[in-house]
C-alpha cells in the first residue's frame, strides 16, 4: 500500500520533471560530445587490446583532435547558450578551442618517439591527453561556475596523471605529486571563491553574476570571491605568485607532457580567465585590472630574471612561459577589444613558438639518452645547421626580435596597453623583454659560438622534423601573411565583449 | 638628353663594373672598361663644351624627385651651363688622361681593378658635384669626392702612413664640411629652398637683412657665404685647413695629379664661382676670401721652397695656386679664377704626372736629395717638367702666364686694401713659385747623380701609356691659355648667366687697363725667380746650405711648414685625445658601463640568484607563496576600499 503510494508519488514527480525539462540543444556542444564519446571508445579498445596499439591510438587521437577542429569550424556557431545556461559556444571559444586542439595534436605527434623510447608506451597516454583536451574545451565553453569547475577538474585530473606518467622516474612522479597537491589547493581556492560569489550574487551562472555586478552591487564578498577565482585561474596559467609549481613540474614531467602543459592547458586557462573577467566580472573592471596588472608585472619580472641562472633548458622554458603569460596579461589588463585581440594573437604565436622550442628539446638526445642541459647545445650550428637555425629562430622570436612572430605578439599587447593609458605597464614589459632577450640570445650564442661537443643522435625522426619545419616557417614568416591570425583574433575578441 | 646625362654616369658604371667584379675581372679588362667609358665621357664632354659655349645651348634636366618632406623639396637634376661645361671638360679630360697614365704607373700593383674603380668613382662624384642644380646635390658630390679621396689616399692600406694620411684628410675636411653643411642649412632657413635658381634669384632681396644670434646681429648673406667658404677652405686646402693636402701625397701619384691638383681641390673655387650670385651681395665675405686666398698663396710658396720631397713641393705649389684662384674670386674676378683653375689643371697634372714618371724612373724614390743628373737619361720627362714649370711660373706665352697675369691685374685693379695685399703677395709668391720650380728641376735632373748605382742603372723613360698623357697635358699646358682667353676677355660674354658680377665690382674689367708695370711685374718676378734658382742651385750649390744656416729660424719655420702640424697637434689633437681618453676611461667605462650595461647586468644576475632561491622545491613553500599572494591581494582590496 505504502509502496504503491510511493510509486505513484514518484510517477507524478517524474512526469513533472519530464514536462518541465525539455531536451537541451546538443549541437553547439558537438565537439565535446564527439571527443568524450571517442575517448570512451578508445579507452575500451585500449583495455581489451593493451599496450600493443599505443602508437596507433596516438595517431588516432591526433586525428580525432584534428577532426574536432574541423567540426568546430564547420559548426561555426556564434553565441549559442545551451544546457540550461551551462554551456556557451561563441567565436572566442571557437578560436581558443582550435588553438588548444592543434596544440594537443602537435604535441602528441611530436612526442611519439619520446613515448616509445622512454618506456612510456602505454595506451592510457593518448587517451589521457584526449580527456584533458576535452576538459579544456568544456572549461573554455563554460558559462557557469559549476560547469567551469567540472571542465577544469576534468583536465586537471588527467594532467596530474600524465605529469607522473614516467612511473619509474622519481622526478616525474615528484612533479606529478607536486602538481596534484598544489592543483588541489587551487581547486579549493576556486570552489571557495565560487561559493562566496554564489552567496553574494545568488547564482553561479555568468549572467546572474554579471547582472548583480552591473546593477552596481559589488559587495566585498563578491570581490573576495573574484580574487579567489582569479587566483585559482592564475595558478592554471602559472602567473606569479601562483607559478611556483611550474619550474619543477616542467622540469620533472616527461618532455612531451611539458610541451603539452606549455601549449594547451595554459591557453585554455587563459581563455577561461579572459572569459570570466570580461564576462560576469566585466563591470568590476577597475578592481580586477589592479590584480591583473600586479600579476602581469610580477610574472614578466620573474620570468625575465629567474631564467637567467637556469642551466636546464626545460626549466628555462618554464620561466620563459611564466614571462610570456605576463606579456599576455598586459593585453588583458587593457580590458578592451584591442587588448583581448592582443592576448589572442599573443597566445597563438606563443603556442607556435613553444611547440617549436619543445620540438628542439625533444631532439636533444645523445647515445640514446635524453639531455636537458643548455650547455649541451654548444656547437649545434656545426653538427646540425638546420636545427641550429630553427632553434635560433624560436629563441629570437621569443625574445621579440623583429621581424619574427614573437615581435608582433609583443607589439600588439604593448600597443593596446599604450592606447589604454597603461604606459608604465608597457614600459616595464619592454624592459623585461630586454632582460629576457639576454637568456634567449645566450642560448643562440652557445649554439653558434661555443666549442662543439659531440653531436645529437641522428636522424631526427620525421614527426619532429615536420613539426619544426611547420612551426619554424610560421614563426619566421608570420609577418608576410599575418591576416588569418590577426583578423581571426579580432573577430574572436569582438564576440566576447558586450 | 642622353648626351648630357651619359658623361656623368658612364664613370659610375665603369666604377661599379670594375669594383663589384674586381675579383672576376682581369687587370686588363678592368683597365679597358674604365678607360673606354671614361674616354667616351670625355669625348661627350667636349661635345657638351662645344654645344654650350659656342651654341649657347644651356640645359637643366630633371632626372627624378629626390626628397620631398614638408616645404623641403629637392629633385635630382642636371644643370649644364657655361661653368659646368668648362668644369666637365677639365674633369673628364684630365681624368681620362690620368686613367691612361695609371695603366703604366700602377702596372705592378696587386689591386688594379680596385684602383680603377676608385678613380672612376671619384670622377663620377666630381661630375655630380659640378653638374649639381641645388646645394644638396652639390653636397652629395662634395662628400662623394671626399670619400673617393679618402679611399685613394689610403689605397695602399698596408702602409700605416697612408692610412693616417687618409684619416687626416677626412677629419680636416670634416671641419670644412661642417661649415659647408651649416651654410646649406642657413640657405634653407633663409630661402626655404636649396635650389640654385630660387636661391640666386632671391639673393638680391635678402641682401642687407640681418639675423640675431647670441645677442649679435649678423648679415644673413655674409654668414651664409663665410660658412660656404669654410667648406671651400677645407676642400681646397686653404690656409688653416691646408694640412691634409701634404699628407695626401701618400696616395699614388696619379691620384695626386687628378684629385689633389687638377679637380677635387679646385671644387672650392668652383663652388665660390657658382655661388657668385650670393657672394656678390656679401662684400665682407669676399674680403675674407681674398685674405685667405692671398695668404695661402704666399704661405704655401714659402713652404715649398724648402721641401725635399718632389711631390710635396708640387703639392704646396698647388696649395699656393689655389690661393691665387681664391683671391681672384675675392675681387669678383670669378672668371679669372676659373680660367686659372683650367690652365692649372693641365700644367699641374702635367707636373704631377711628370714627377710620377721621375719617381717611376728612380725606382720609387721621392726625395730630391737622392736624385740629380738624370736629364739625359729621361729627356722626354725632363722636357715635360720644363713645360709644366714654365706654365706654372707664368713665363710668357705658356698658359699660366695668361691666367696668373689676369688674376694679379684684377687684384691690383680692385683698388682696395685687400686687393693690394693680394697683388703684392701674389707677385712675391710668383717669384717664389719660379724659384722653387726651378729648384725642383735642377735638383731632380741636374748636378751629380746622388742616387746609388743600382738605381741609376735602372733609370729609364716611362712606357707609352705614361708618356702620351704627358704630351697631351703638355699641349694643354701650352695652348689652353690662348684658346680659353675669351673666358676673361672684355669683348666676349663667355660665361652668360652662370657667373654674376655686379657692375660696381669691375676689377676684371679694369684689369685690362692697368699700367704697364703692373702687367710686366709678374713676368719680371718669374724671371728673377728662375734666375735666382739657377744661381743658387746650378752655379753656387754651396750657397743654399749656408743661407739655411744663417737664417736658421726662418729656414726651420719654412721647412716645418710654419709649424702648423705641431700647432694643431698641441691645440686640437692632444686635448681631443686627452678628452677622448678621459671620456672613454672615466665617462664610458666607469660611469656609463659601470652603472649602465655592466652594472645592470650584475644587478640582473644578482636578482636572478635571489629569485631562484625562492624555488626551494618544497611543496609547502609553494603553497605558502600562493596563499601569501592571495592574502596580499585581498588585503590590498580591503584597504583600498575603505
Amino acid at each position: 500500500m505504502i509502496s504503491t503510494l510511493f510509486l505513484t508519488q514518484l510517477q507524478i514527480l517524474i512526469n513533472e520533471a519530464m514536462t518541465e525539462f525539455s531536451a537541451p540543444d546538443y549541437l553547439p556542444a558537438l565537439p565535446e560530445i564527439f571527443l568524450g564519446g571517442i575517448s570512451l571508445i578508445l579507452l575500451t579498445i585500449g583495455v581489451f587490446v593493451g599496450n600493443r596499439i599505443t602508437t596507433l591510438l596516438t595517431w588516432v587521437t591526433s586525428l580525432v583532435l584534428i577532426a574536432a577542429v574541423v567540426i568546430i569550424l564547420s559548426l561555426n556557431i556564434n553565441d549559442q547558450i545551451t544546457f540550461g545556461g551551462l554551456y556557451i559556444a561563441d567565436t572566442f571559444g571557437t578560436f581558443m578551442k582550435c588553438l588548444v586542439l592543434i596544440g594537443g595534436a602537435i604535441t602528441l605527434i611530436m612526442g611519439m618517439s619520446y613515448v616509445k623510447n622512454e618506456g612510456m608506451k602505454r595506451f592510457e597516454f593518448p587517451i589521457l591527453i584526449l580527456f584533458a583536451t576535452t576538459g579544456m574545451l568544456l572549461m573554455i565553453s563554460a558559462n557557469d561556475l559549476i560547469s567551469l569547475y567540472v571542465g577544469l577538474e576534468m583536465q586537471s585530473l588527467a594532467l596530474y596523471i600524465v605529469a607522473a606518467f614516467k612511473r619509474e622516474s622519481i622526478r616525474s612522479t615528484e612533479s606529478g605529486l607536486k602538481y596534484f597537491v598544489l592543483g588541489a589547493l587551487s581547486s579549493g581556492l576556486l570552489l571557495y571563491g565560487a561559493t562566496l560569489v554564489y552567496g553574494f550574487a545568488g547564482g553561479t551562472s555568468y549572467e546572474a553574476i554579471g547582472n548583480i555586478i552591473e546593477s552596481g552591487d559589488l559587495s566585498l564578498g563578491l570581490l573576495i570571491g573574484l580574487v579567489f577565482i582569479a587566483s585559482a585561474l592564475a595558478f592554471k596559467v602559472s602567473a606569479v605568485p601562483f607559478h611556483m609549481w611550474t619550474p619543477d613540474v616542467y622540469e620533472g614531467a616527461p618532455t612531451p607532457v611539458t610541451a603539452f602543459f606549455a601549449a594547451a592547458p595554459k591557453i585554455a586557462a587563459m581563455a577561461v580567465l579572459i572569459r570570466v573577467l570580461i564576462g560576469p566580472f566585466y563591470d568590476a573592471f577597475d578592481q580586477w585590472q589592479q590584480i591583473i596588472i600586479f600579476i602581469s608585472i610580477a610574472s614578466m619580472v620573474l620570468g625575465a630574471f629567474a631564467a637567467i641562472m637556469q642551466a636546464n633548458i626545460k626549466r628555462l622554458l618554464a620561466y620563459s612561459s611564466i614571462g610570456h603569460v605576463g606579456y599576455a596579461l598586459v593585453g588583458l589588463a587593457s580590458g578592451n577589444e584591442e587588448g583581448i585581440r592582443g592576448v589572442i594573437i599573443y597566445l597563438s604565436i606563443y603556442m607556435v613558438m613553444t611547440l617549436g622550442a619543445f620540438g628542439c628539446v625533444l631532439v636533444m638526445r645523445k647515445r640514446g639518452q635524453m639531455i636537458e642541459n643548455i650547455n649541451d647545445l654548444a656547437g649545434l650550428s656545426r653538427s646540425n645547421p638546420p636545427l641550429a637555425l630553427v632553434f635560433s629562430i624560436f629563441l629570437f622570436s621569443m625574445a621579440g626580435i623583429p621581424p619574427l612572430a614573437g615581435f608582433f605578439g609583443k607589439f600588439y599587447v604593448f600597443m593596446s596597453a599604450v592606447n589604454a593609458d597603461l604606459i608604465g605597464l608597457a614600459v616595464i614589459g619592454v624592459l623585461t623583454s630586454v632582460i629576457g632577450a639576454f637568456y634567449y640570445i645566450r642560448i643562440v650564442k652557445i649554439i653558434y659560438f661555443d666549442k662543439p661537443k659531440d653531436s645529437f643522435d641522428k636522424p631526427i625522426n620525421i614527426e619532429i622534423t615536420a613539426t619544426l619545419t611547420l612551426t619554424g616557417i610560421i614563426t619566421a614568416f608570420f609577418f608576410a601573411y599575418p591576416s588569418p591570425i590577426i583578423s581571426g583574433a579580432a573577430i574572436a575578441a569582438r564576440s566576447l565583449l558586450p | 638628353m642622353a648626351l648630357y646625362v651619359l658623361p656623368i654616369f658612364l664613370p659610375l658604371i665603369g666604377s661599379l663594373i670594375s669594383g663589384v667584379l674586381c675579383r672576376k675581372l682581369s687587370d686588363r679588362q678592368a683597365q679597358v672598361i674604365t678607360c673606354l667609358l671614361m674616354g667616351t665621357s670625355a669625348a661627350l664632354s667636349i661635345v657638351i663644351f662645344h654645344n654650350v659655349i659656342l651654341d649657347g645651348n644651356i640645359q637643366q634636366i630633371k632626372l627624378f624627385d629626390w626628397i620631398s618632406s614638408g616645404s623641403f623639396y629637392v629633385d635630382w637634376s642636371i644643370r649644364i651651363d657655361e661653368l659646368t661645361a668648362v668644369m666637365m671638360f677639365v674633369v673628364t679630360s684630365v681624368s681620362f688622361l690620368v686613367h691612361i697614365y695609371s695603366i703604366g704607373y700602377m702596372s705592378h700593383d696587386a689591386h688594379i681593378p680596385r684602383f680603377f674603380s676608385y678613380l672612376s668613382l671619384f670622377t663620377f662624384f666630381m661630375l655630380a658635384l659640378v653638374t649639381s642644380d641645388n646645394f644638396l646635390q652639390l653636397f652629395f658630390g662634395w662628400e662623394g669626392v671626399g670619400l673617393a679621396s679618402y679611399l685613394l689616399i689610403g689605397f695602399w692600406f698596408k702602409k700605416p702612413t697612408a692610412n693616417a694620411a687618409a684619416i687626416k684628410a677626412f677629419v680636416v675636411n670634416r671641419v670644412g664640411d661642417f661649415g659647408f653643411a651649416l651654410g646649406i642649412l642657413a640657405i634653407f632657413l633663409t630661402f626655404d629652398s636649396v635650389s640654385y635658381d630660387i636661391v640666386f634669384n632671391a639673393a638680391p632681396d635678402i641682401s642687407g637683412t640681418n639675423f640675431v644670434f647670441l645677442g649679435h646681429s649678423f648679415d644673413v648673406l655674409t654668414v651664409i657665404c663665410i660658412l660656404l667658404f669654410v667648406g671651400a677652405m677645407g676642400k681646397s686646402a686653404q690656409f688653416l685647413l691646408h694640412t691634409w693636402l701634404l699628407d695626401a701625397m701618400e696616395g699614388p701619384t696619379p691620384v695626386s695629379a687628378l684629385i689633389h691638383a687638377a679637380t677635387m681641390v679646385t671644387a672650392g673655387v668652383f663652388m665660390v664661382a657658382r655661388c657668385s650670385p650670393i657672394f656678390e651681395f656679401a662684400p665682407i665675405a669676399l674680403s675674407v676670401v681674398t685674405f685667405f686666398g692671398a695668404t695661402t698663396a704666399i704661405f704655401a710658396a714659402t713652404v715649398a721652397l724648402t721641401q725635399n720631397d718632389i711631390k710635396r713641393v708640387i703639392a704646396y705649389s698647388t696649395c699656393s695656386q689655389l690661393g691665387y684662384m681664391f683671391f681672384a674670386c675675392g675681387v669678383s674676378a670669378y672668371s679669372a679664377g676659373i680660367f686659372h683653375l683650367t690652365t692649372h689643371a693641365f700644367f699641374k697634372a702635367l707636373l704631377f704626372l711628370g714627377s710620377g714618371a721621375v719617381i717611376h724612373a728612380m725606382s720609387d724614390e721621392q726625395d730630391m736629395r737622392k736624385m740629380g743628373g738624370i736629364w739625359k737619361m729621361i729627356p722626354l720627362t725632363y722636357v715635360m717638367m720644363w713645360i709644366g714649370s714654365l706654365a706654372l711660373a707664368g713665363v710668357p706665352f705658356f698658359s699660366g702666364f695668361f691666367s696668373k697675369d689676369i688674376i694679379l691685374e684684377s687684384a691690383f685693379a680692385a683698388e682696395t686694401g685687400l686687393g693690394q695685399y693680394a697683388f703684392w703677395l701674389g707677385i712675391l709668391a710668383a717669384a717664389l713659385t719660379a724659384l722653387y720650380s726651378w729648384r725642383l728641376i735642377i735638383l731632380t735632373f741636374h748636378g751629380k747623380p746622388r742616387a746609388d748605382e743600382k738605381v741609376m742603372a735602372h733609370v729609364h723613360e716611362s712606357p707609352k701609356t705614361m708618356t702620351i698623357p704627358l704630351v697631351l697635358l703638355a699641349l694643354g699646358a701650352i695652348l689652353s691659355g690662348y684658346f680659353l682667353l675669351p673666358m676673361v676677355s672684355e669683348y666676349h660674354d663667355f660665361w652668360g648667366t652662370s657667373i654674376l658680377v655686379l657692375p660696381e665690382h669691375s676689377a676684371l674689367h679694369d684689369a685690362h687697363h692697368v699700367a704697364f708695370w703692373v702687367k710686366a711685374l709678374p713676368t719680371i718676378a718669374a724671371v728673377i725667380g728662375i734666375g735666382l734658382a739657377y744661381y743658387l742651385y746650378m752655379f753656387r750649390p754651396d750657397l743654399p746650405p749656408k743661407i739655411a744656416k744663417t737664417f736658421r729660424p726662418l729656414y726651420l719655420f719654412s721647412y716645418n711648414k710654419w709649424y702648423f702640424d705641431e700647432l694643431y697637434n698641441y691645440c686640437f689633437i692632444k686635448p681631443a685625445k686627452y678628452l677622448g681618453y678621459g671620456l672613454w676611461k672615466q665617462g664610458d667605462k666607469a660611469l656609463i658601463d659601470g652603472i649602465g650595461p655592466d652594472g645592470m647586468a650584475n644587478a640582473a644576475v644578482h636578482i636572478a640568484k635571489r629569485a631562484i632561491k625562492l624555488q626551494s622545491g618544497y611543496v609547502y613553500h609553494y603553497a605558502f607563496a600562493m596563499l601569501v599572494g592571495l592574502a596580499a591581494v585581498i588585503t590590498w582590496f580591503l584597504f583600498s576600499r575603505s
